[in-house]
């Protein structure tokens, strides 16, 4: 099933199960209202987070993407999140060579007793996406002039 | 492969904004789903029942279940796998509730994002692999962090269950703030008197060893398997030869060395033993006040001890202790009361604490158990407190209720009435929080049998008369008058916050705090001493302030854990470990130096460095994955072809 057309954008999540997904979570527990645009993918730490994954979304056509881990020095495995803080912090550097917004891409760090927190960041990033409409595909005339370079060669 | 999707009314806590019967159709389009249904409670027994007949049927290998957080029911359905005879590990779950159902009433929205999760996890669950965790031995000795009640309770159940016991004390005396205080509510009677008895059953139990004036240093390992290094702190004195006579306090020139115990009340001595009932009861010398320490003058102490425990040479000492669990105990401190400007903020001797009047009506305090004002001697006649002092008040960042201050302050104006049967005794508050048994009852007898005078309302500011008292001025919001009394005495019943240093325990520990520095329990009402840590347990108010009884409750819960985590034969680790593909490996040792667990280790092979992981080490983050230039290490369950095809299926459209 597609996003809502004209309503969602193609938002996917990055979160921790330690931290940020326990945050979600309590944020859901508390009945804290949300857009629906995000989808959370699941991993165990955010250091398990290949910039290239975020990457890959954008892509696949994904309209923004969010990673959330737990705060630095809180982090289950030690230090995790020390390495994604890193990895991410130079992927957010680099992403406007790939012709995307940096706006697209956010990394932030949600404790699991902070529900509220969550609320806010995912309305925020949601919003901040809106506000930037979906993700331009790459123009067809650049498409052409590949298709056209491609068959000029023998 | 042939998959299975339950989606779980949960009554209507799913239903009611998600149609799940729309959901389990939409699935039946997703890749090898073979079968879909929705269910009303599919943790419940028919719910799981139901799973159970579905596999068998339809001959299923694989399930999704879409309801609420893994976090939360992510065993109870691998066990049902278990039970129909599938690999607990081909399943997956869509959490529609907390992250759908929950969080908006769009129903049309939340339909459509909650097919999207069952198709992200049936995409995952198609690139499974059955996985069989690994059996390895525990060292059933428990380690118990924090010497106060709730402590010494784990510690005291974990030993008479048999095991072994290291408990780490910072201080140099077991008990706690509760061997400070003098009486407990709502009995009344004797705090060390109750708790004496248990600390010298600490100090003498065969099966615990007790290391006080020490304090964590790391811990590395993992459940059942745990390495810590405590750090005995110089004491200089050789505690194997002190008798705890008290001589060389006694003879200790430096008079003017802080004494905790005494919450800075009166100035101590360099060398001191905390209080007559101190387990152990060994002096210990405060460097940085002592003058053969400092000026290299001085040694009254070493002259005068009788067994020559006396050393000035000693250093700090490292001892490496080897435990299955950890239980962590540190409890609280008080909130830093002096951000009251308006109270006097630590300007006027005359106001003090609530700890501090513990410590003058203790028998063992500086005052013998006289209440005796700060500033002149005198005995005050009329004593106010005054409540929520850093608690429920956010503009000093303490929105929360510390819980057991109203019920101390109770207790402290009955006593006050005791000791000195002519005083008068008012109490500012907020609202009167007596929840527990015979509590409600003990703050009316303040009030009828005591006559302390209660006025509900904030305290506008403490000043000095200029005449010796003090004028506490406030609102009367019951009759909306202006109330103005003078005092000889201010009590801030000041609220408690996290122990100093605790998120730097956490970190140790490995476990989550709050924004308070308060540990995270497992979860809020099912694992309130659990920590998502295996192995490490809580106990006291390191989780939140809680008062005596719900602490001691929480170190028998705690140690009722640890002895049921010790009572199994072997332990199994988590198999969602990282392997590594050999034949891309190629030894650069990346993933060897950011494991955090020394999991990864090199090795040869044909010549050739390979990496290797540890299976029971692995704690399955997933630092190598993201680390390794070449794909070889993959988190299992979570590898980048798993990750890839959940982006990708929620990106095609």
């Amino acid at each position: 099933m597609p996003v809502l057309e004209g309503r969602e954008l193609r938002i996917i999540g990055f979160l921790c199960n330690w931290c940020s997904y326990g945050g979600a979570d309590t944020a859901g527990v508390a009945r804290f209202d949300q857009p629906t645009d995000l989808r959370i993918i699941r991993v165990p730490c955010s250091g398990r987070i290949d910039p290239l994954f975020v990457a890959k979304a954008f892509m696949n056509g994904a309209d923004g993407v969010l990673v959330s881990g737990c705060h630095p020095r809180d982090c289950h495995y030690a230090e995790g999140n020390f390495y994604a803080r890193r990895r991410l912090e130079v992927f957010k550097n680099f992403i406007s060579v790939l012709g995307i917004e940096p706006e697209r891409f956010e990394y932030t760090w949600v404790s699991a007793s902070e529900g509220q927190r969550w609320q806010e960041v995912v309305t925020k990033f949601t919003n901040q996406v809106h506000t930037l409409g979906p993700l331009a595909p790459v123009p067809e005339i650049s498409l052409d002039r590949l298709a056209a370079t491609e068959t000029a060669q023998p | 492969m042939k998959i299975g999707v339950f989606v779980c009314h949960c009554g209507s806590n799913i239903e009611g904004t998600v149609d799940t019967k729309t959901v389990a159709e939409a699935s039946l389009d997703f890749p090898e789903v073979t079968f879909a249904t929705d269910t009303m409670y599919a943790c419940s027994e028919p719910g799981q029942d139901g799973i159970i007949e579905a596999i068998e049927e339809h001959k299923l290998d694989g399930v999704v279940v879409a309801s609420c957080t893994p976090r939360m029911h992510e065993p109870t359905f691998r066990k049902t796998l278990e039970r129909a005879g599938l690999n607990p590990y081909m399943f997956e779950m869509a959490n529609i509730r907390e992250h759908v159902s929950w969080i908006g009433k769009d129903r049309e929205a939340n339909t459509n994002k909650a097919a999207d999760l069952v198709r992200i996890a049936v995409e995952k669950l198609r690139r499974n692999q059955p996985l069989t965790p690994k059996e390895f031995d525990i060292n059933r000795r428990v380690l118990v962090i924090g010497g106060g009640v709730a402590g010494i309770q784990a510690a005291l159940d974990c030993a008479e269950a048999g095991l072994e016991v290291v408990m780490v004390e910072r201080e140099s005396t077991i008990g706690g703030k509760m061997a400070k205080l003098d009486k407990t509510f709502p009995t009344v009677d004797c705090s060390s008197c109750i708790l004496g008895p248990r600390m010298v059953e600490i100090a003498q139990h065969p099966n615990i060893t007790l290391y006080a004036y020490s304090e964590v240093e790391s811990v590395s390992g993992y459940v059942g398997n745990f390495e810590v290094q405590v750090k005995k702190k110089a004491t200089y004195v050789d505690w194997a030869k002190c008798t705890g006579c008290g001589e060389c306090v006694e003879k200790c020139p430096s008079r003017k060395a802080p004494d905790p115990f005494n919450e800075l009340l009166a100035p101590g001595r360099a060398i001191n033993i905390p209080f007559p009932q101190a387990i152990p009861k060994k002096a210990y010398i405060q460097a940085e006040h002592c003058i053969k320490l400092t000026k290299d003058k001085c040694g009254n102490c070493a002259k005068v001890c009788p067994s020559d425990a006396i050393n000035f040479e000693a250093k700090d000492e490292i001892i490496t202790e080897e435990v299955g669990g950890i239980i962590a105990a540190t409890g609280y401190d008080l909130f830093d009361w002096t951000v009251y400007e308006e109270y006097g903020g630590g300007r006027y001797p005359d106001v003090v604490t609530s700890l501090q009047y513990e410590r003058m009506l203790s028998a063992s305090g500086p005052t013998g158990g006289h209440v005796k004002r700060p500033s002149d001697g005198k005995e005050p006649k009329k004593v106010v407190f005054i409540q929520c002092v850093g608690s429920r008040d956010k503009s000093v960042g303490r929105p929360y209720c510390s819980g057991f201050c109203c019920m101390y302050t109770a207790k402290q104006a009955i006593l006050t009435k005791d000791h000195i049967p002519d005083s008068e005794s008012y109490v500012f508050y907020m609202d009167i929080r007596a929840p527990g048994k015979l509590y409600d009852e003990f703050t009316r007898r303040a009030m009828e049998e005591y006559g302390a005078q209660y006025i509900r309302g904030r305290v506008g500011m403490v000043y000095p008369d200029g005449e010796g008292q003090l004028v506490v001025r406030g609102a009367d919001t019951l009759m909306g008058t202006q109330v103005e009394v003078k005092a000889d005495l201010v009590v801030l019943a000041v609220g408690a916050e996290a122990a100093k240093n605790s998120p730097q325990l956490a970190e140790k520990l490995r476990i989550s705090y709050d924004a308070y520095g308060f540990f995270m329990e497992g979860h809020p009402k099912l694992k309130p001493v659990e920590t998502n840590t295996a192995g490490v347990y809580l106990a006291g108010a390191c989780q939140g302030a809680k008062d005596i009884p719900a602490s001691v409750g929480q170190g028998s819960a705690a140690a009722a854990k640890v002895i049921g985590l010790f009572s199994k034969e072997k332990l199994k680790s988590d198999p969602q470990t990282a392997l590594v593909d050999i034949k891309r490996c190629i030894g650069c040792g990346k993933c060897a130096e950011t494991c955090p667990f020394g999991a990864i280790n090199m090795t040869e092979f044909r010549g050739q460095p390979k990496a290797e992981v540890l299976e029971t080490v692995c704690q399955g983050c997933g630092l190598c994955a993201a680390t390794c230039p070449q794909g070889a290490v993959q988190l299992k369950h979570f590898t980048d072809n798993q990750i890839l095809a959940e982006v990708e299926a929620l990106c095609r459209f």
